[in-house]
């Protein structure tokens, strides 16, 4: 009698996971996969608000005073106006504001040209999973020179080329990193061309855009996303390495790597917050991008859905 | 396999034509090597006297053919700058390189498969967590940045190591090592560890998947079944296996340093022939940056087939096919 009313009180079982609440919830069920997240929309955070964020406008030449130049963490201006928490660097620009502008220009570069190489990258690999044959063979036989060639070694040269300037650097960071997409997206594509709703939409005679770009891509989409995710950080990096080198962006829009640059002169001389901060917001927003960039690839996995 | 060998050599040398034909171009396009050469009070008389030395008068493609021609019989031309070999340059400066990206390979791989072996068996373990997050902190760190830290550690704050050069050398029949001196150690190191942490974070890595993916096969569990000691399979059975990848990774990675060297040693005042490209590039000595990338394209080829072969005698499964690049 009692066993009847509490089966009858059990609740109904609730609705059936959808695949994104998946992914949310086994992806903030790791806490340095939060971590990672916080890191990434706090370094994104500060790149986009920087003008407002920013004590002082780095760029703004008139406005620095000679005599501001290298004071160390925590120092007033000669002026008494500005407290520079972070010190101040070989030009007198507030380093803190500098961080914040530099982060701006690291994010929107290696952002752009991931992007950039995604598209690309994944067009030119699903392509050549889905006619074969020649064009298979010549597109992959491009993709293993180029990848044969350490990134920076491409990147340094083609820079001497084009000459310095952001959209220059894009340009170099696009030609490094699209072959890794294009052997990622075809590897993906072949497996889902062998399926039956591609076999579908070749027989309702679709043309092949649409079955490439509609039917296929979605589809091969997250392997795709777990490495751009990764390749970010390797952008980044590689940004600031060239701009280190004094190749990268010009001088009058500093990155994170030629702000790090900039200090180094002045490392000797014991002046060490000029490298040391940027190389600290350098490290971190690579550090949270990895470490979202490593969960994403384990909870994305097919393999891994129970 | 020989038919194999050959066939990737053919590769290489495609692959080197192509090279030097775009960066010859290439440079050709964006300066005058002369204005680099010239006085600034050189008069026009002189210039034209510079680009008949060097053929520069000639239209771009005879200059190219020359250029073929001479390298066909493996001279590269002379650098714009010094007027010394270009190749000769590269390989004075490359012992310097090759014997600090080695250091640092030995360093990576004797302290990385110890620690990813140890992350591999206990993988619960708060050390093991410990050393995989500082592994992610290993390649999450620039490169660059990481050197300029331990100088300032190291050479400024402590005074411990000299900050940049290469120390006293030994000559060991034509090479110099700096390896056989004190000076010369106290000079490697530096540049040696920076290259070091974030090769050190990867090995980790793969020793650690490796040795997870291994430790549930049967051969162990046949090992422990007959009795053995502990330290005699994960010695001999567990890490002759999982040795394929780590010679992979550590093989192809050999590559990256070598490339990468180009930054470690513009920090370091490191005369290896990295430091070379990046002066060479800056300076537009076309002769020079053609002949290192030929040279590194070759080298890296190289180390490909090595890495193949070594794979193929580790791992008596894997057979080498012709057909097969």
């Amino acid at each position: 009698m009692s066993d009847t009313v509490l089966a009858n009180a059990a609740p109904p079982l609730p609705p059936p996971e959808t695949p994104w609440q998946r992914i949310r919830r086994e992806f903030l069920a790791s806490r340095l996969a939060v971590l990672g997240l916080v890191l990434l929309l706090l370094a994104v955070g500060v790149a986009v608000f920087a003008p407002w964020l920013s004590p002082q406008n780095p760029y703004d030449i008139g406005k620095l005073d000679i005599f501001d130049s290298k004071l160390p963490p925590g120092s007033t201006s000669a002026d008494g106006s500005l407290r520079h928490w972070l010190g101040t660097d070989g030009q007198a620009r507030d380093l803190l504001s500098a961080i914040f502008y530099g982060l701006r220009t690291s994010l929107l570069v290696s952002g752009v040209s991931v992007a950039a190489a995604l598209a690309i990258g994944s067009l030119v690999g699903l392509a050549a999973a889905y006619f074969g044959g020649w064009i298979d063979a010549l597109l992959m036989r491009i993709v293993d020179i180029q990848l044969s060639f350490p990134a920076i070694l491409v990147a340094l040269i083609l820079l001497a080329l084009l000459g310095k300037g952001v959209d220059k650097i894009i340009i170099a960071l696009v030609v490094v990193q699209w072959a890794y997409f294009a052997r990622a997206a075809r590897g993906a594509a072949l497996v889902e061309r062998a399926k039956e709703y591609v076999e579908a939409a070749q027989c309702m005679a679709l043309g092949w855009p649409r079955v490439l770009l509609r039917h296929m891509l979605p589809n091969c989409l997250p392997p795709l996303i777990v490495i751009a995710t990764i390749d970010l950080a390797h952008a980044i990096a590689l940004e600031s390495t060239l701009s280190f080198l004094g190749v990268g962006v010009p001088v009058t829009e500093p990155s994170l790597g030629m702000l790090i640059a900039n200090g180094f002169e002045f490392l000797l001389s014991g002046h060490y917050w000029i490298s040391f901060f940027p190389g600290i917001a350098l490290a971190l927003a690579i550090v949270g991008i990895n470490l979202v960039g490593d969960h994403l690839r384990d909870v994305l996995n097919p393999r891994n859905v129970h | 396999m020989l038919a194999y060998i050959i066939r990737r050599l053919l590769q290489a040398v495609l692959v080197m034509g192509v090279m030097s034909g775009l960066v010859f171009v290439g440079l050709y396009v964006i300066g005058d090597p002369v204005s680099m050469m010239a006085s600034p009070e050189a008069t026009e008389l002189d210039r034209e006297a510079i680009r008949a030395t060097f053929g520069l008068d000639k239209p771009l493609w005879q200059q190219y053919a020359v250029f073929m021609s001479h390298a066909v019989r493996l001279d590269f031309g002379k650098s714009f700058l010094t007027g010394q070999p270009a190749m000769g340059l590269i390989l004075e400066r490359m012992p310097a390189t090759l014997e600090l990206a080695c250091v640092a390979m030995l360093v990576s791989a004797g302290v990385g498969v110890p620690l990813g072996l140890w992350a591999g068996l206990k993988p619960q373990a708060l050390s093991s967590r410990a050393i995989m997050t500082g592994s992610v902190l290993g390649f999450s760190l620039p490169n660059f940045w990481v050197g300029l830290m331990l100088i300032m550690v190291f050479a400024v704050a402590l005074g411990w190591l000299p900050a940049g050069g290469r120390g006293r050398t030994v000559m060991v029949g034509p090479l110099g090592l700096s390896v056989l001196t004190l000076d010369g150690w106290q000079r490697l190191i530096l540049p040696a560890l920076t290259i070091a942490a974030a090769k050190t974070a990867l090995i980790i890595r793969v020793t650690r998947a490796a040795t997870r993916e291994a430790l549930p096969m049967d051969y162990i569990k046949f090992a422990r079944a007959k009795g053995l000691r502990w330290s005699r399979i994960l010695g001999v059975h567990l890490l002759k296996n999982i040795l394929i990848p780590i010679v992979t990774v550590s093989g192809l990675e050999f590559g990256q340093v070598v490339a990468f060297a180009v930054v470690t040693e513009t920090i370091f005042a490191w005369p290896g022939m990295g430091k070379l490209l990046l002066d060479s590039i800056i300076t537009l000595d076309r002769p020079v940056v053609v002949a290192y990338l030929i040279l590194i394209v070759f080298f890296l080829v190289m180390l490909n087939l090595v890495v193949d072969i070594l794979y193929s005698v580790l791992d008596p499964r894997v057979r080498l096919q012709a057909g097969k690049a």
